[in-house]
């Protein structure tokens, strides 16, 4: 019998293994005739592969009809996209940390790429090779976080703020300031970001500090208020937002206004607020790792993210603003001016980028994140110690109590 | 026979692959970011007692509920004639087949506040319960995922407790609790330290569980040493500390549990 | 059997297959969420033909358990038959200890183990090629060390390999010692006996070493998590990475078709070694 089905299964596996990956590859439709097919002609049959790691959901797949990116761009250029996801920024850090697998392009948000760029791990693009780099309108450019501009394209800005149920918050007031996640009339109804850099940003809004930490002190005064916030809690999540929110499973949860109008496309009942203290602005941007050596396929890359085209595609898919010129000006008036999509300027008065705040702040933050979560109760420090202490000398006794045993019946 | 060192590949491998890995482990649980050696991280353990006492309560509760449902299973499949059997095992080992991470994603579509129980407890005019993102659901999520894991060894032990064992256990004039008591219970005990040890270890060690069914706030071990590797926290030194606690309090409770088993052909059993 | 038993059973199969069949229902729901039916379609089995993400999991999953339970399969007989011969008490069981520690050992420890490994193993690497590479002996730098197909494929038959040499060693020590020599004292070579009489012997548990470890490799999850890159995910790690935020309804109508060609399978398999029992009782007359 196993032999039968062994045969059966490896069958099974031979099939499997012959399926030719590409099966049913259509074209995409992608407009090649504004294309300068000479820039991206250059690298056609090489059998080159570039390897792409970027947030999950955050690029048009061609789902819903959409222009499939990366098809696209292996359809003009002949270049593999080999492309994986990551979560968080720190995530993708971790990896990149980690070493072991190499990326040719990553996107960071703004802070995510100071860090990486004070501790060495992105290299300069040659920006005279993205010749599209034009688009970007300048007042994304030579921002805080890389101010000769020397790293980084964006790709995408947004800012934090309250994505509600208007079934379930119905007074507006509620959602206009952070406090909401901190009320009890809506215990068990809110979720909360689960990363601790935008955990302790809107705690620190709240309470009228900067944004960015600056001492030890400023950070233990928003733990004590996230430690209060459990209660009300229903859940930290990230991406897991979407089904919750969707499925109308919570009243209230801070994320990123570019996902709010996805969500908002999906569920109408859902609305997104800025609140008044002020939130995070950032910006999301197409950057190289050091280990890449795959640099010049990495800038076609970007350039052609940049093209109106593409960039039109991105923005429709993933609902998160575009720094570029002539993509905003492709997008129809509605979208022009939906509030969550393109807040206006006094919206986002108070709202700033964060910055990398040093090795041991972001360390305390950690750690102190971790606490939030974890400790609801109190255990002394020596409990484990006691406990692997009471096995051995659990094993000593049992074998002490065997070999009498045993002498005594020889 | 001259086969002895046809072994040799194997054991070259499991040095690197095994005991290189470990040793590892330790180094770096024991050694700073620049490398000097350091009981810092070790200590710094200390600081998730809460994280461990969560992990090992969850997860012992799971065993425990494992046990109770899958051994009255066990015994009752092995009663069954040879083809129900065959059958029978081969519906246990089914649901494995199916990537444990979906399954546990389709648990988190029933027991959501406007998921799939809710609803049907809906129409009956009852609810909605809170069930998802509670410790309940991490220990469901556990028991779900983990059960086969008991029933096996258990109704695979209990194969070999032949019908007229029980008889003349009855013959003898055992009533059936005494029966249970002196006959079954212990000739199934390899089979309860297997499926305990099959169950606790994964479950105390999980970190999509907590995750998935957990909504964050139940951390576990295995949340704890992920973030540290992949995730936001990133500190491997921490990581390895973590993961070199958990290994060594694994293996201790593991060898305690054989002592139980008083066998002496084990082949090298752990300790 | 009593009613009270047949109930009890049935309870706990329905605990264990109801996840299952919402995941096959959803896997027909028109609507990618999975909090709404929006009626019934084939949808998403057609999306998954043109998944390239989901196919490629896929292929490489398959690749590896198939390469991994093989290599396995050849390194565990080749232990066990080793293993079983060896003389010195105290060597064979630290090796048999050693063969339990990746079954005992938590899998999020040896993952994070094996990536440690490969890690500081790459940086190695580097600096010797970095340190060889300015001298006349630079042809002699090594390939970079990247995680993907070749760590997975190592660290599956890593965890793999106990689990032959668990099944082997059983059949070995069944074994009759003495009709290995009785072939060796009518002629054959030692090799020809091995071959000849040891390996069917065993075969029973070279088989069922090999499917689990299949099966094991198909699964795993958490140890492939840690030494996977971007070009080689298994079907588990992309599935993870989708769960994190939405998983696409493909995937579900993937585990249902996987789940309803395994349970074909199974049941042939059930049906056929039940009437192959039938044949050989009445062969042998009823027992009485």
């Amino acid at each position: 019998m196993k032999k039968r089905i062994l045969s059966l299964l490896s069958a099974l596996v031979m099939a499997a293994a012959l399926l030719p990956v590409t099966a049913l590859a259509a074209g995409t439709g992608i407009d090649t005739s504004v294309l300068d097919m000479n820039y991206y002609g250059r690298y056609k049959d090489k059998g080159y592969s570039i390897s792409v790691y970027n947030c999950g959901e955050y690029i048009s797949d061609g789902a819903d009809g959409g222009l499939d990116v990366n098809k696209a761009f292996e359809e003009v250029t002949g270049i593999r996209v080999i492309y994986s996801n990551y979560d968080t920024n720190e995530s993708m850090y971790a990896k990149l940390k980690t070493g072991g697998a190499v990326y040719d392009i990553v996107v960071p948000s703004d802070y995510m790429i100071s860090r990486m760029i004070a501790e060495g791990m992105l290299q300069k693009p040659d920006m005279s090779n993205i010749p599209n780099l034009k688009n970007i309108d300048e007042k994304y450019l030579y921002q805080s976080y890389d101010p000769t501009n020397e790293y980084s394209v964006p790709y995408t800005w947004g800012v934090l703020g309250l994505i509600y149920n208007t079934k379930m918050v119905e007074d507006e007031a509620v959602v206009a300031s952070w406090g909401a996640l901190w009320s009890e009339a809506y215990m068990d109804n809110i979720l909360m970001i689960n990363n601790s850099k935008d955990a302790f940003g809107i705690t620190f809004a709240y309470l009228g500090l900067p944004i960015n930490a600056e001492s030890t002190e400023q950070v233990d005064k928003a733990v004590v208020l996230l430690k209060e916030q459990k209660k009300v809690i229903q859940a930290y999540v990230a991406d897991e937002v979407f089904d919750k929110m969707i499925g109308g499973e919570a009243a209230m949860a801070p994320y990123y206004n570019g996902d709010a109008v996805t969500m908002i496309a999906d569920n109408p009942d859902l609305a997104f607020s800025i609140p008044v203290e002020g939130s995070n602005l950032f910006t999301d941007c197409l950057c190289i790792p050091k280990e890449s050596q795959k640099r010049e396929l990495a800038e076609m890359y970007i350039n052609f993210m940049l093209e109106p085209e593409v960039g039109l595609a991105n923005t429709e898919a993933i609902g998160y603003s575009t720094p570029n010129t002539k993509v905003y000006e492709l997008l129809d008036e509605e979208t022009k001016s939906d509030p969550t999509a393109y807040p206006d300027e006094e919206s986002l008065a108070h709202c700033g980028y964060y910055t990398y705040i040093g090795p041991e702040l972001s360390l305390y933050i950690d750690s102190k994140w971790a606490e939030v979560l974890t400790a609801d109760e109190k255990y002394s420090a020596m409990i484990m110690p006691m406990f692997l202490g009471a096995c051995v000398a659990g094993i000593i006794a049992l074998n002490i109590v065997r070999a009498t045993r045993r002498k005594r019946e020889e | 026979m001259k086969f002895r060192f046809s072994s040799v590949p194997y054991i070259v491998w499991s040095a690197i692959f095994v005991v290189v890995p470990l040793i590892l482990v330790a180094v770096f649980g024991l050694s700073t970011t620049k490398g000097e050696f350091t009981f810092a991280n070790v200590a710094k353990v200390s600081d998730y007692t809460a994280v461990f006492v969560r992990s090992i309560w969850l997860s012992l509760v799971a065993t425990a509920i494992c046990l109770v449902i899958a051994y009255p299973l066990g015994f009752i499949m092995s009663r069954y004639d040879a083809n129900n059997q065959r059958l029978l095992v081969m519906l246990v080992m089914l649901p494995m087949w199916t990537n444990f991470l979906l399954r546990t994603y389709a648990w988190m579509t029933l027991l959501e506040n406007n998921g799939v129980i809710n609803s049907i407890l809906e129409v009956f005019g009852m609810g909605p319960f809170k069930m998802i993102y509670t410790q309940g659901a991490v220990v469901l999520g556990m028991v779900y995922n983990y059960l086969p894991f008991m029933v096996i060894p258990l109704y695979s032990i209990m194969t070999k407790i032949e019908p007229y064992t029980l008889e003349a256990a009855g013959d003898l004039g055992a009533n059936p609790w005494n029966t249970f008591t002196r006959v079954v219970l212990p000739l199934s005990v390899p089979g309860i330290t297997t499926g305990i040890t099959m169950v606790f270890v994964p479950s105390v060690s999980t970190f999509i569980i907590s995750r998935m069914l957990g909504g964050g706030s139940n951390m576990m071990v295995g949340d704890l040493i992920e973030t540290q590797f992949l995730g936001n926290a990133y500190n491997p030194n921490l990581g390895s500390a973590i993961s070199l606690v958990l290994m060594v309090f694994i293996l201790l409770v593991m060898s305690l549990m054989n002592q139980f088993e008083d066998n002496d052909d084990r082949g090298g059993m752990l300790i | 059997m009593k009613w009270y038993a047949k109930l009890y059973t049935r309870l706990i199969f329905i605990f264990l297959y109801l996840p299952i069949i919402v995941l096959i229902i959803f896997s027909f729901n028109e609507s990618k969420s999975r909090a709404h039916w929006a009626g019934f379609s084939f949808h998403w089995y057609r999306e998954l033909f043109h998944n390239e993400l989901i196919l490629s999991s896929l292929r490489n999953t398959l690749i590896i358990a198939l390469a991994s339970s093989v290599i396995a399969l050849v390194l565990g007989t080749m232990a066990a038959v080793g293993i079983y011969a060896m003389r010195r008490k105290w060597f064979k069981s630290l090796i048999m200890n050693i063969t339990y520690l990746p079954i005992l050992n938590p899998e999020i420890v040896t993952g994070v183990s094996m990536l440690l490994l490969f890690v500081s193993f790459g940086n190695g690497i580097q600096k010797f090629n970095s340190w060889i590479g300015g001298t006349a002996l630079s042809f002699l730098q090594l390939p970079e060390m990247q995680l993907g197909f070749v760590t997975l494929i190592i660290a599956h038959v890593t965890f793999c390999t106990p689990y032959v040499i668990l099944n082997v060693l059983p059949k070995l020590r069944q074994m009759d010692r003495f009709t290995f020599e009785a072939a060796q004292d009518l002629g054959c070579s030692p090799k020809l006996a091995f071959y000849k009489v040891v390996i069917p012997e065993i075969m029973p548990g070279m088989v069922s070493g090999f499917l689990m470890a299949f099966t094991y490799s198909l699964d795993d999850f958490v140890i492939s998590y840690f030494v996977s890159s971007a070009s080689s995910q298994t079907l588990p790690v992309t599935i993870f990475s989708m769960v994190r935020k939405r998983v696409s309804p493909e995937v579900n109508a993937l585990t249902a078709i996987i789940f309803v060609v395994v349970l074909v399978l199974l049941l042939f398999s059930n049906y056929y070694s039940a009437r192959k029992e039938k044949q050989m009782m009445r062969k042998e007359g009823p027992a009485v």
